[in-house]
Protein backbone atom coordinates (compact mmCIF):
# COMPACT_ATOMS: atom_id res chain seq x y z
CA UNK A 1 0.00 0.00 0.00
CA UNK A 2 1.72 3.36 -0.79
CA UNK A 3 1.07 5.50 2.10
CA UNK A 4 1.49 9.49 1.98
CA UNK A 5 4.81 9.51 3.21
CA UNK A 6 5.49 6.73 1.06
CA UNK A 7 4.52 9.06 -2.10
CA UNK A 8 6.43 11.47 -1.09
CA UNK A 9 9.39 9.22 -0.45
CA UNK A 10 8.97 7.62 -3.86
CA UNK A 11 8.79 11.17 -5.28
CA UNK A 12 12.01 12.42 -3.89
CA UNK A 13 13.82 9.12 -5.12
CA UNK A 14 12.81 9.63 -9.08
CA UNK A 15 12.56 13.81 -8.97
CA UNK A 16 15.44 14.52 -7.24
CA UNK A 17 18.03 13.00 -9.39
CA UNK A 18 16.02 13.32 -12.78
CA UNK A 19 15.62 16.73 -11.75
CA UNK A 20 19.57 17.50 -11.24
CA UNK A 21 20.23 15.84 -14.85
CA UNK A 22 17.60 18.07 -15.85
CA UNK A 23 19.17 21.23 -14.42
CA UNK A 24 22.25 20.50 -16.15
CA UNK A 25 21.17 19.20 -19.42
CA UNK A 26 18.89 22.01 -19.94
CA UNK A 27 20.48 25.18 -18.56
CA UNK A 28 23.45 26.35 -21.26
CA UNK A 29 19.94 26.24 -23.61
CA UNK A 30 18.17 28.17 -21.15
CA UNK A 31 20.79 30.60 -20.85
CA UNK A 32 21.45 30.45 -24.58
CA UNK A 33 17.93 31.86 -25.59
CA UNK A 34 17.56 33.98 -22.28
CA UNK A 35 21.08 36.19 -23.55
CA UNK A 36 19.69 36.12 -27.04
CA UNK A 37 16.29 38.24 -25.82
CA UNK A 38 18.43 40.63 -23.22
CA UNK A 39 19.52 43.92 -24.83
CA UNK A 40 23.34 44.67 -24.13
CA UNK A 41 22.60 47.42 -21.15
CA UNK A 42 21.66 44.00 -19.39
CA UNK A 43 23.96 41.68 -21.04
CA UNK A 44 26.87 43.29 -20.01
CA UNK A 45 26.10 44.93 -16.15
CA UNK A 46 27.40 42.76 -13.49
CA UNK A 47 24.39 44.34 -11.48
CA UNK A 48 21.93 43.23 -13.32
CA UNK A 49 20.61 39.55 -11.62
CA UNK A 50 21.14 37.72 -14.44
CA UNK A 51 19.14 34.25 -14.33
CA UNK A 52 16.26 36.49 -15.86
CA UNK A 53 15.36 39.08 -18.16
CA UNK A 54 14.52 42.38 -17.46
CA UNK A 55 13.69 43.93 -20.66
CA UNK A 56 13.27 41.55 -23.40
CA UNK A 57 14.05 42.82 -27.17
CA UNK A 58 14.30 40.88 -30.38
CA UNK A 59 16.96 43.28 -31.73
CA UNK A 60 19.60 40.31 -31.55
CA UNK A 61 17.66 38.37 -34.01
CA UNK A 62 16.74 41.62 -36.38
CA UNK A 63 20.62 42.15 -36.51
CA UNK A 64 21.55 38.75 -36.91
CA UNK A 65 19.07 38.27 -39.78
CA UNK A 66 19.87 41.95 -41.27
CA UNK A 67 23.62 42.30 -40.88
CA UNK A 68 25.11 39.00 -40.84
CA UNK A 69 24.57 36.10 -43.93
CA UNK A 70 23.05 33.56 -41.63
CA UNK A 71 19.35 32.92 -43.57
CA UNK A 72 22.11 32.06 -46.96
CA UNK A 73 24.09 29.98 -44.59
CA UNK A 74 20.83 28.27 -43.12
CA UNK A 75 19.86 27.47 -46.68
CA UNK A 76 23.00 25.98 -47.36
CA UNK A 77 22.99 23.91 -44.17
CA UNK A 78 19.88 22.33 -45.22
CA UNK A 79 20.27 22.14 -48.72
CA UNK A 80 23.88 19.83 -47.47
CA UNK A 81 22.21 18.11 -44.92
CA UNK A 82 19.24 16.85 -47.35
CA UNK A 83 21.07 15.98 -50.24
CA UNK A 84 24.08 14.17 -48.26
CA UNK A 85 21.21 12.53 -46.73
CA UNK A 86 19.37 11.67 -49.68
CA UNK A 87 22.83 10.26 -51.33
CA UNK A 88 23.78 8.41 -47.82
CA UNK A 89 20.17 6.42 -47.58
CA UNK A 90 20.51 5.28 -51.00
CA UNK A 91 24.08 4.13 -51.60
CA UNK A 92 23.46 2.52 -47.63
CA UNK A 93 20.68 0.38 -49.00
CA UNK A 94 22.61 -0.52 -51.99
CA UNK A 95 25.22 -1.92 -49.33
CA UNK A 96 23.00 -2.93 -46.52
CA UNK A 97 20.32 -5.17 -49.25
CA UNK A 98 22.93 -7.61 -50.48
CA UNK A 99 24.64 -8.07 -46.83
CA UNK A 100 21.63 -8.33 -45.08
CA UNK A 101 19.89 -10.90 -48.05
CA UNK A 102 22.56 -12.86 -50.32
CA UNK A 103 25.17 -15.32 -49.58
CA UNK A 104 28.00 -14.62 -51.14
CA UNK A 105 31.64 -14.64 -51.01
CA UNK A 106 33.61 -11.82 -49.11
CA UNK A 107 30.33 -10.81 -47.47
CA UNK A 108 31.69 -11.32 -43.79
CA UNK A 109 34.39 -9.28 -45.14
CA UNK A 110 32.69 -6.41 -46.43
CA UNK A 111 30.55 -5.90 -43.11
CA UNK A 112 33.56 -5.88 -41.31
CA UNK A 113 34.94 -3.50 -43.48
CA UNK A 114 32.13 -0.69 -43.27
CA UNK A 115 32.08 -1.41 -39.71
CA UNK A 116 35.35 -0.09 -39.15
CA UNK A 117 35.17 3.02 -42.16
CA UNK A 118 32.29 3.71 -40.08
CA UNK A 119 34.71 4.18 -36.86
CA UNK A 120 37.42 6.09 -38.62
CA UNK A 121 37.00 9.67 -37.32
CA UNK A 122 37.60 12.88 -39.04
CA UNK A 123 40.95 13.94 -37.68
CA UNK A 124 42.31 10.55 -39.22
CA UNK A 125 41.40 12.16 -42.77
CA UNK A 126 40.79 15.79 -43.06
CA UNK A 127 44.79 16.34 -44.05
CA UNK A 128 44.76 14.64 -47.17
CA UNK A 129 40.82 14.97 -48.29
CA UNK A 130 41.61 18.59 -48.64
CA UNK A 131 44.08 18.55 -50.66
CA UNK A 132 41.79 16.38 -52.82
CA UNK A 133 39.08 18.95 -53.27
CA UNK A 134 41.84 21.17 -53.99
CA UNK A 135 43.46 19.25 -56.85
CA UNK A 136 39.34 18.91 -57.86
CA UNK A 137 38.77 22.29 -57.64
CA UNK A 138 36.19 22.39 -55.13
CA UNK A 139 37.17 24.37 -52.86
CA UNK A 140 34.41 26.96 -51.65
CA UNK A 141 31.45 25.17 -53.20
CA UNK A 142 28.51 22.81 -51.66
CA UNK A 143 29.35 20.06 -53.41
CA UNK A 144 32.84 19.52 -51.48
CA UNK A 145 30.47 19.03 -48.20
CA UNK A 146 28.13 17.36 -50.03
CA UNK A 147 30.41 14.67 -51.51
CA UNK A 148 32.45 14.25 -48.58
CA UNK A 149 29.91 14.44 -45.55
CA UNK A 150 28.46 10.87 -47.57
CA UNK A 151 32.30 8.99 -46.20
CA UNK A 152 30.84 8.88 -42.79
CA UNK A 153 26.93 9.05 -43.46
CA UNK A 154 27.23 6.12 -46.12
CA UNK A 155 28.65 3.45 -43.92
CA UNK A 156 26.81 4.05 -40.85
CA UNK A 157 23.30 4.17 -42.83
CA UNK A 158 24.95 1.17 -44.05
CA UNK A 159 25.53 -0.43 -40.67
CA UNK A 160 22.08 0.90 -39.46
CA UNK A 161 19.49 -0.31 -42.25
CA UNK A 162 22.05 -4.01 -42.04
CA UNK A 163 20.31 -4.32 -38.47
CA UNK A 164 17.34 -3.14 -39.87
CA UNK A 165 16.65 -5.47 -42.90
CA UNK A 166 17.97 -8.43 -40.90
CA UNK A 167 15.03 -8.15 -39.13
CA UNK A 168 12.59 -8.12 -42.41
CA UNK A 169 10.99 -11.40 -42.38
CA UNK A 170 12.04 -13.21 -45.74
CA UNK A 171 8.86 -14.66 -46.71
CA UNK A 172 7.23 -11.74 -48.51
CA UNK A 173 10.29 -11.84 -50.72
CA UNK A 174 10.84 -15.79 -51.13
CA UNK A 175 6.65 -15.62 -52.51
CA UNK A 176 7.74 -12.70 -55.13
CA UNK A 177 10.50 -14.99 -56.41
CA UNK A 178 8.49 -18.15 -57.00
CA UNK A 179 6.27 -15.82 -58.32
CA UNK A 180 8.80 -14.97 -61.15
CA UNK A 181 9.99 -11.68 -59.52
CA UNK A 182 13.72 -10.64 -60.36
CA UNK A 183 15.64 -9.94 -57.74
CA UNK A 184 15.84 -5.90 -57.92
CA UNK A 185 12.27 -6.29 -58.36
CA UNK A 186 11.62 -7.76 -55.34
CA UNK A 187 14.10 -5.59 -53.48
CA UNK A 188 12.57 -2.34 -55.02
CA UNK A 189 8.67 -3.08 -55.19
CA UNK A 190 8.46 -5.43 -51.85
CA UNK A 191 11.06 -5.37 -49.92
CA UNK A 192 12.04 -1.46 -49.72
CA UNK A 193 8.79 -0.62 -49.03
CA UNK A 194 8.37 -2.17 -45.89
CA UNK A 195 11.43 -0.75 -44.02
CA UNK A 196 10.09 2.76 -44.05
CA UNK A 197 10.84 2.92 -40.18
CA UNK A 198 14.69 1.82 -41.00
CA UNK A 199 14.73 4.82 -43.27
CA UNK A 200 13.60 7.26 -41.43
CA UNK A 201 15.68 6.26 -38.15
CA UNK A 202 18.99 6.22 -40.36
CA UNK A 203 18.04 9.39 -42.16
CA UNK A 204 17.55 11.48 -38.92
CA UNK A 205 20.56 10.06 -37.82
CA UNK A 206 22.64 11.71 -40.74
CA UNK A 207 20.51 14.51 -41.09
CA UNK A 208 21.64 15.21 -37.72
CA UNK A 209 25.16 14.44 -37.94
CA UNK A 210 25.13 16.99 -41.28
CA UNK A 211 23.77 19.82 -39.55
CA UNK A 212 26.53 18.78 -36.53
CA UNK A 213 29.19 18.63 -38.65
CA UNK A 214 32.24 21.15 -38.59
CA UNK A 215 35.91 20.17 -39.38
CA UNK A 216 35.10 19.44 -43.20
CA UNK A 217 32.71 22.97 -43.57
CA UNK A 218 35.69 24.31 -41.71
CA UNK A 219 39.06 23.75 -43.78
CA UNK A 220 36.58 23.47 -47.34
CA UNK A 221 34.10 26.64 -47.08
CA UNK A 222 36.21 29.81 -46.23
CA UNK A 223 33.86 32.34 -48.16
CA UNK A 224 30.57 33.41 -46.22
CA UNK A 225 28.30 32.64 -49.13
CA UNK A 226 28.88 28.64 -48.98
CA UNK A 227 29.36 28.48 -45.48
CA UNK A 228 26.96 26.26 -43.16
CA UNK A 229 25.40 27.76 -39.78
CA UNK A 230 28.32 26.28 -37.77
CA UNK A 231 30.97 27.63 -39.35
CA UNK A 232 29.56 30.95 -40.35
CA UNK A 233 28.50 31.39 -36.33
CA UNK A 234 31.94 30.52 -35.41
CA UNK A 235 34.11 32.00 -38.08
CA UNK A 236 31.86 35.54 -38.61
CA UNK A 237 29.76 36.22 -35.64
CA UNK A 238 33.10 35.96 -33.53
CA UNK A 239 34.87 39.03 -34.45
CA UNK A 240 38.14 39.38 -33.00
CA UNK A 241 38.40 39.74 -29.56
CA UNK A 242 34.89 41.85 -29.37
CA UNK A 243 31.84 39.16 -28.82
CA UNK A 244 28.83 39.84 -30.11
CA UNK A 245 26.98 37.58 -27.19
CA UNK A 246 23.60 38.48 -28.22
CA UNK A 247 23.92 37.61 -31.57
CA UNK A 248 26.04 34.63 -31.40
CA UNK A 249 23.44 33.48 -28.70
CA UNK A 250 20.60 33.98 -31.45
CA UNK A 251 22.29 32.79 -34.03
CA UNK A 252 23.04 28.91 -31.69
CA UNK A 253 19.64 28.95 -30.88
CA UNK A 254 17.93 29.25 -34.46
CA UNK A 255 21.11 27.02 -35.53
CA UNK A 256 19.64 24.02 -33.15
CA UNK A 257 16.06 24.45 -34.06
CA UNK A 258 16.02 22.52 -37.06
CA UNK A 259 17.52 19.17 -35.32
CA UNK A 260 15.48 20.15 -32.32
CA UNK A 261 12.18 19.91 -34.24
CA UNK A 262 12.99 17.28 -36.65
CA UNK A 263 13.77 15.30 -33.27
CA UNK A 264 11.30 16.13 -31.66
CA UNK A 265 8.77 14.93 -33.93
CA UNK A 266 10.69 11.45 -34.57
CA UNK A 267 12.17 10.86 -31.00
CA UNK A 268 11.00 7.35 -30.64
CA UNK A 269 12.85 6.77 -33.70
CA UNK A 270 15.84 8.57 -32.76
CA UNK A 271 16.09 6.52 -29.24
CA UNK A 272 15.15 3.00 -31.17
CA UNK A 273 18.12 3.81 -33.59
CA UNK A 274 20.33 5.14 -30.54
CA UNK A 275 19.95 1.87 -28.86
CA UNK A 276 19.65 -0.37 -31.61
CA UNK A 277 23.14 -1.53 -32.27
CA UNK A 278 23.97 -1.97 -28.45
CA UNK A 279 20.78 -3.71 -27.10
CA UNK A 280 20.83 -6.50 -29.73
CA UNK A 281 24.50 -7.74 -28.16
CA UNK B 1 22.70 -32.22 -64.06
CA UNK B 2 25.88 -31.95 -63.01
CA UNK B 3 26.19 -35.86 -64.28
CA UNK B 4 25.13 -34.24 -67.33
CA UNK B 5 27.49 -31.84 -68.12
CA UNK B 6 30.09 -33.80 -66.81
CA UNK B 7 29.71 -36.24 -69.55
CA UNK B 8 28.86 -33.91 -72.14
CA UNK B 9 31.02 -31.03 -71.80
CA UNK B 10 30.80 -29.23 -75.22
CA UNK B 11 26.83 -29.30 -75.45
CA UNK B 12 26.96 -28.15 -71.41
CA UNK B 13 28.97 -25.19 -72.72
CA UNK B 14 26.77 -24.17 -75.20
CA UNK B 15 24.31 -24.11 -72.99
CA UNK B 16 25.97 -22.34 -70.95
CA UNK B 17 26.20 -19.37 -73.20
CA UNK B 18 22.66 -19.38 -73.99
CA UNK B 19 22.02 -18.45 -70.01
CA UNK B 20 20.06 -15.18 -70.49
CA UNK B 21 21.12 -12.26 -69.14
CA UNK B 22 18.51 -11.88 -66.32
CA UNK B 23 19.69 -15.40 -64.83
CA UNK B 24 23.01 -14.54 -64.63
CA UNK B 25 21.94 -10.88 -62.87
CA UNK B 26 19.74 -13.03 -61.01
CA UNK B 27 22.69 -14.93 -59.21
CA UNK B 28 23.43 -14.12 -55.77
CA UNK B 29 26.75 -13.30 -56.35
CA UNK B 30 26.47 -10.98 -59.23
CA UNK B 31 23.20 -9.02 -57.96
CA UNK B 32 25.23 -8.49 -54.65
CA UNK B 33 28.73 -7.44 -56.43
CA UNK B 34 26.96 -5.15 -59.29
CA UNK B 35 24.78 -3.56 -55.99
CA UNK B 36 27.91 -2.86 -54.15
CA UNK B 37 29.95 -1.80 -56.99
CA UNK B 38 28.99 1.96 -56.89
CA UNK B 39 28.78 2.58 -53.04
CA UNK B 40 31.93 0.83 -52.87
CA UNK B 41 33.59 2.63 -55.55
CA UNK B 42 32.93 5.98 -53.38
CA UNK B 43 34.25 4.65 -50.09
CA UNK B 44 37.17 3.49 -51.84
CA UNK B 45 37.65 6.86 -53.48
CA UNK B 46 36.92 9.17 -50.54
CA UNK B 47 38.24 7.12 -47.68
CA UNK B 48 40.21 4.35 -48.79
CA UNK B 49 42.13 6.87 -51.35
CA UNK B 50 42.57 9.66 -48.52
CA UNK B 51 43.56 7.38 -46.08
CA UNK B 52 46.93 5.81 -47.95
CA UNK B 53 47.25 9.34 -49.70
CA UNK B 54 47.51 10.54 -45.64
CA UNK B 55 50.29 8.02 -45.31
CA UNK B 56 52.13 9.16 -48.32
CA UNK B 57 51.73 12.77 -47.02
CA UNK B 58 53.40 12.08 -43.80
CA UNK B 59 56.59 10.95 -45.23
CA UNK B 60 57.14 14.05 -47.00
CA UNK B 61 57.55 18.00 -46.98
CA UNK B 62 54.96 19.35 -48.15
CA UNK B 63 53.99 23.06 -48.31
CA UNK B 64 50.50 23.95 -48.88
CA UNK B 65 50.23 25.44 -52.77
CA UNK B 66 53.78 23.29 -53.26
CA UNK B 67 55.03 20.13 -54.62
CA UNK B 68 55.94 17.31 -52.23
CA UNK B 69 59.42 15.52 -51.31
CA UNK B 70 59.93 12.71 -49.87
CA UNK B 71 61.80 12.80 -46.75
CA UNK B 72 61.03 9.47 -45.22
CA UNK B 73 60.71 9.53 -41.57
CA UNK B 74 61.54 13.06 -40.87
CA UNK B 75 58.31 14.19 -40.23
CA UNK B 76 57.77 11.77 -37.30
CA UNK B 77 61.74 12.60 -35.58
CA UNK B 78 60.37 16.13 -35.31
CA UNK B 79 57.09 15.06 -34.30
CA UNK B 80 59.37 12.77 -31.75
CA UNK B 81 61.42 16.13 -30.41
CA UNK B 82 58.71 18.84 -30.33
CA UNK B 83 57.27 19.32 -26.29
CA UNK B 84 53.59 20.26 -27.92
CA UNK B 85 53.23 16.71 -29.83
CA UNK B 86 54.23 15.13 -26.47
CA UNK B 87 51.81 18.00 -24.61
CA UNK B 88 49.20 17.00 -27.19
CA UNK B 89 49.61 13.54 -26.63
CA UNK B 90 49.21 13.66 -23.02
CA UNK B 91 46.17 15.96 -23.34
CA UNK B 92 44.16 13.75 -25.41
CA UNK B 93 44.68 10.41 -23.21
CA UNK B 94 43.58 12.68 -20.27
CA UNK B 95 40.99 13.92 -21.81
CA UNK B 96 39.54 10.71 -23.55
CA UNK B 97 40.06 9.19 -19.92
CA UNK B 98 38.55 11.26 -17.33
CA UNK B 99 35.41 12.30 -19.95
CA UNK B 100 34.99 8.51 -20.77
CA UNK B 101 35.11 7.33 -17.05
CA UNK B 102 33.14 10.41 -16.05
CA UNK B 103 30.40 9.92 -18.82
CA UNK B 104 30.27 5.94 -17.56
CA UNK B 105 29.42 6.54 -14.18
CA UNK B 106 27.06 9.53 -14.62
CA UNK B 107 25.18 7.55 -17.15
CA UNK B 108 24.79 4.94 -15.52
CA UNK B 109 23.06 7.45 -12.90
CA UNK B 110 21.09 8.90 -15.34
CA UNK B 111 19.92 5.45 -16.41
CA UNK B 112 19.50 4.15 -12.55
CA UNK B 113 17.58 7.02 -11.73
CA UNK B 114 15.12 6.85 -14.97
CA UNK B 115 14.24 3.54 -15.04
CA UNK B 116 11.57 4.46 -12.11
CA UNK B 117 8.01 4.72 -12.81
CA UNK B 118 7.23 7.97 -13.04
CA UNK B 119 4.57 10.77 -14.90
CA UNK B 120 6.10 12.31 -18.75
CA UNK B 121 8.74 10.34 -18.83
CA UNK B 122 8.71 10.03 -22.36
CA UNK B 123 9.35 14.14 -22.27
CA UNK B 124 11.85 14.07 -19.84
CA UNK B 125 14.30 11.55 -21.80
CA UNK B 126 13.33 13.32 -25.12
CA UNK B 127 14.46 16.78 -23.13
CA UNK B 128 17.68 15.23 -21.16
CA UNK B 129 18.92 14.25 -25.07
CA UNK B 130 18.67 17.77 -26.12
CA UNK B 131 22.55 18.25 -25.53
CA UNK B 132 23.65 15.09 -27.45
CA UNK B 133 21.42 16.15 -30.77
CA UNK B 134 21.86 19.82 -30.94
CA UNK B 135 25.45 20.76 -33.03
CA UNK B 136 28.46 20.93 -30.90
CA UNK B 137 29.45 23.81 -32.42
CA UNK B 138 26.30 25.49 -31.44
CA UNK B 139 25.99 24.40 -27.87
CA UNK B 140 29.63 24.83 -27.41
CA UNK B 141 29.54 28.40 -27.69
CA UNK B 142 26.79 28.54 -25.11
CA UNK B 143 29.47 27.62 -22.89
CA UNK B 144 31.82 28.98 -24.09
CA UNK B 145 29.71 32.57 -23.08
CA UNK B 146 29.16 30.80 -19.76
CA UNK B 147 32.62 30.39 -18.81
CA UNK B 148 33.48 33.98 -20.22
CA UNK B 149 36.03 35.88 -18.12
CA UNK B 150 34.03 39.06 -17.54
CA UNK B 151 30.23 37.77 -17.46
CA UNK B 152 30.89 34.34 -16.91
CA UNK B 153 27.01 33.42 -14.93
CA UNK B 154 28.68 30.52 -13.88
CA UNK B 155 31.04 32.67 -11.34
CA UNK B 156 28.37 34.66 -10.80
CA UNK B 157 26.57 32.06 -9.36
CA UNK B 158 29.88 30.83 -7.30
CA UNK B 159 30.45 34.19 -5.88
CA UNK B 160 26.98 34.51 -4.72
CA UNK B 161 27.85 31.25 -3.11
CA UNK B 162 30.71 32.34 -1.62
CA UNK B 163 33.33 31.87 -4.28
CA UNK B 164 36.25 35.08 -3.54
CA UNK B 165 35.94 37.33 -6.28
CA UNK B 166 36.14 37.36 -9.47
CA UNK B 167 35.88 33.66 -9.69
CA UNK B 168 38.12 30.41 -11.27
CA UNK B 169 39.46 31.80 -14.56
CA UNK B 170 38.02 28.74 -16.79
CA UNK B 171 39.53 28.75 -19.98
CA UNK B 172 42.33 31.09 -19.08
CA UNK B 173 44.42 29.11 -16.52
CA UNK B 174 45.83 25.58 -18.07
CA UNK B 175 44.53 22.76 -15.38
CA UNK B 176 40.96 24.59 -15.52
CA UNK B 177 40.98 24.63 -19.00
CA UNK B 178 41.18 21.65 -19.60
CA UNK B 179 38.70 20.52 -16.71
CA UNK B 180 36.46 22.99 -18.67
CA UNK B 181 36.83 21.04 -22.12
CA UNK B 182 36.56 17.50 -20.00
CA UNK B 183 33.54 18.61 -18.46
CA UNK B 184 31.88 20.11 -21.63
CA UNK B 185 32.58 16.98 -23.54
CA UNK B 186 30.74 14.91 -20.44
CA UNK B 187 27.69 17.16 -20.70
CA UNK B 188 27.33 16.31 -24.39
CA UNK B 189 27.97 13.05 -23.94
CA UNK B 190 26.17 11.59 -21.07
CA UNK B 191 22.93 11.72 -22.58
CA UNK B 192 24.28 9.23 -25.17
CA UNK B 193 25.31 6.67 -22.73
CA UNK B 194 22.22 7.37 -20.33
CA UNK B 195 19.19 6.54 -23.06
CA UNK B 196 21.45 3.57 -24.03
CA UNK B 197 21.77 2.05 -20.66
CA UNK B 198 18.47 2.96 -19.94
CA UNK B 199 17.05 0.84 -22.82
CA UNK B 200 19.23 -2.27 -21.71
CA UNK B 201 18.29 -2.21 -18.34
CA UNK B 202 14.73 -2.18 -19.61
CA UNK B 203 15.40 -5.72 -20.69
CA UNK B 204 16.55 -6.80 -17.53
CA UNK B 205 13.71 -9.47 -16.21
CA UNK B 206 12.00 -7.89 -13.37
CA UNK B 207 11.35 -11.36 -12.00
CA UNK B 208 15.89 -11.57 -10.93
CA UNK B 209 15.42 -8.37 -8.59
CA UNK B 210 12.12 -10.39 -7.08
CA UNK B 211 14.27 -13.55 -6.73
CA UNK B 212 17.33 -12.57 -5.45
CA UNK B 213 15.13 -9.84 -3.27
CA UNK B 214 13.67 -12.92 -1.84
CA UNK B 215 17.10 -14.57 -1.14
CA UNK B 216 18.08 -11.92 0.90
CA UNK B 217 19.98 -9.57 -1.44
CA UNK B 218 20.00 -5.92 -1.05
CA UNK B 219 20.17 -2.97 -3.27
CA UNK B 220 24.12 -2.48 -3.81
CA UNK B 221 24.37 -6.91 -3.82
CA UNK B 222 21.45 -6.57 -6.75
CA UNK B 223 23.06 -3.68 -8.49
CA UNK B 224 26.57 -5.74 -8.81
CA UNK B 225 24.78 -9.60 -8.82
CA UNK B 226 22.54 -8.86 -11.55
CA UNK B 227 22.50 -5.21 -13.36
CA UNK B 228 25.82 -4.53 -13.64
CA UNK B 229 26.74 -8.37 -15.53
CA UNK B 230 23.28 -7.89 -17.81
CA UNK B 231 24.85 -4.48 -18.77
CA UNK B 232 28.16 -5.55 -19.55
CA UNK B 233 27.86 -6.31 -23.06
CA UNK B 234 25.88 -2.60 -23.49
CA UNK B 235 28.43 -0.75 -21.55
CA UNK B 236 31.40 -2.06 -23.58
CA UNK B 237 29.90 -1.41 -26.93
CA UNK B 238 28.71 2.16 -25.69
CA UNK B 239 32.08 2.87 -24.09
CA UNK B 240 34.07 1.82 -27.15
CA UNK B 241 32.32 3.93 -29.68
CA UNK B 242 32.82 7.60 -27.21
CA UNK B 243 36.17 6.79 -26.94
CA UNK B 244 37.00 6.28 -30.34
CA UNK B 245 35.27 9.97 -30.90
CA UNK B 246 36.70 11.59 -27.73
CA UNK B 247 39.90 10.17 -28.46
CA UNK B 248 39.62 12.11 -32.05
CA UNK B 249 37.56 15.01 -30.88
CA UNK B 250 38.35 18.49 -32.64
CA UNK B 251 35.35 20.71 -32.68
CA UNK B 252 34.60 21.17 -29.07
CA UNK B 253 38.57 22.13 -28.22
CA UNK B 254 38.88 24.64 -31.22
CA UNK B 255 35.68 26.62 -30.41
CA UNK B 256 36.60 26.79 -26.63
CA UNK B 257 39.82 27.28 -26.82
CA UNK B 258 41.81 26.46 -29.97
CA UNK B 259 44.24 24.66 -27.69
CA UNK B 260 45.13 27.36 -25.72
CA UNK B 261 46.09 28.29 -23.42
CA UNK B 262 49.75 28.16 -24.27
CA UNK B 263 48.88 24.29 -25.53
CA UNK B 264 47.44 23.68 -22.51
CA UNK B 265 44.19 21.65 -24.49
CA UNK B 266 46.02 20.71 -27.51
CA UNK B 267 44.61 17.58 -28.79
CA UNK B 268 46.21 15.37 -31.55
CA UNK B 269 43.67 17.06 -33.68
CA UNK B 270 43.53 20.16 -33.32
CA UNK B 271 47.49 20.10 -33.39
CA UNK B 272 47.39 19.06 -36.66
CA UNK B 273 45.10 20.95 -37.70
CA UNK B 274 46.88 23.90 -36.32
CA UNK B 275 49.82 22.65 -38.35
CA UNK B 276 48.32 22.09 -41.37
CA UNK B 277 45.93 24.55 -41.97
CA UNK B 278 47.77 27.20 -40.06
CA UNK B 279 51.27 26.57 -40.38
CA UNK B 280 50.27 25.13 -43.99
CA UNK B 281 52.83 21.98 -43.44
CA UNK B 282 50.52 19.52 -44.69
CA UNK B 283 53.24 16.74 -44.40
CA UNK B 284 53.84 17.54 -40.76
CA UNK B 285 50.10 18.10 -40.17
CA UNK B 286 49.02 14.35 -41.49
CA UNK B 287 51.98 13.06 -39.31
CA UNK B 288 50.72 14.30 -36.38
CA UNK B 289 46.86 13.27 -37.71
CA UNK B 290 48.60 10.16 -38.06
CA UNK B 291 49.83 9.36 -34.59
CA UNK B 292 46.32 9.08 -33.38
CA UNK B 293 46.40 5.47 -35.60
CA UNK B 294 47.92 3.29 -33.58
CA UNK B 295 45.84 3.41 -30.18
CA UNK B 296 42.54 4.17 -32.71
CA UNK B 297 43.33 1.38 -35.08
CA UNK B 298 43.29 -1.15 -32.10
CA UNK B 299 40.04 0.14 -30.68
CA UNK B 300 38.47 -0.42 -34.07
CA UNK B 301 39.58 -3.10 -34.62
CA UNK B 302 38.25 -4.54 -31.09
CA UNK B 303 35.06 -3.01 -31.59
CA UNK B 304 34.75 -4.85 -35.02
CA UNK B 305 35.10 -7.95 -33.99
CA UNK B 306 32.73 -7.34 -31.08
CA UNK B 307 29.89 -5.77 -33.10
CA UNK B 308 30.61 -8.66 -35.98
CA UNK B 309 29.82 -11.52 -33.13
CA UNK B 310 26.59 -10.26 -32.70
Amino acid sequence: MVTGQGRIRQAVRVWLPVGFFLVVALFPFYWMAITSIKPNAELYNRNVMPLIVHAPTLKHYVDLLTQSSFLLWTWNTMLVAVVATAISLILGTMLAYPLARMRFAGASLITMTIAAIYLVPQPLLFIPLADVINRLNLGNTLTSVILTYPTMLVPFCAWLLLGYFKTVPKELEEAARIDGASRLQTMWTIFLPLCTPGFISAGIFAFTLSQNEFLYALIFLTKSSVRTVPVGVIAELIRGDVFYWGQLMAGALLGSIPVALIYSFFVEHYVAGLTAGSVKA
Amino acid sequence: MTIASERLPVLAQAARRRVPLSVVLDRQSVFSWLMMALPLAFLAALVGYPFFYGILLSLEDRPVAHTGTFVGLKNFVTDAHDPIFWRAAINTFVYTGVATLLKMVGGLGLALAMNQHFRMKNLVRALLLLPFIVPTVLSTVAWLWMLDPAFSVVNRLLVTLGWPKPGPSWLGDPTLAMVSIIIINTWRGLPFYGITLLAGLQTVPAELYEAASIDGAGGWARFRFITLPLLRPIILIVTLFSVIFTFADFQLVYVLTHGGPANATQLFATYAFDIAMGAGQLGLGASVALAMLPALALLIVALTIYLRRE
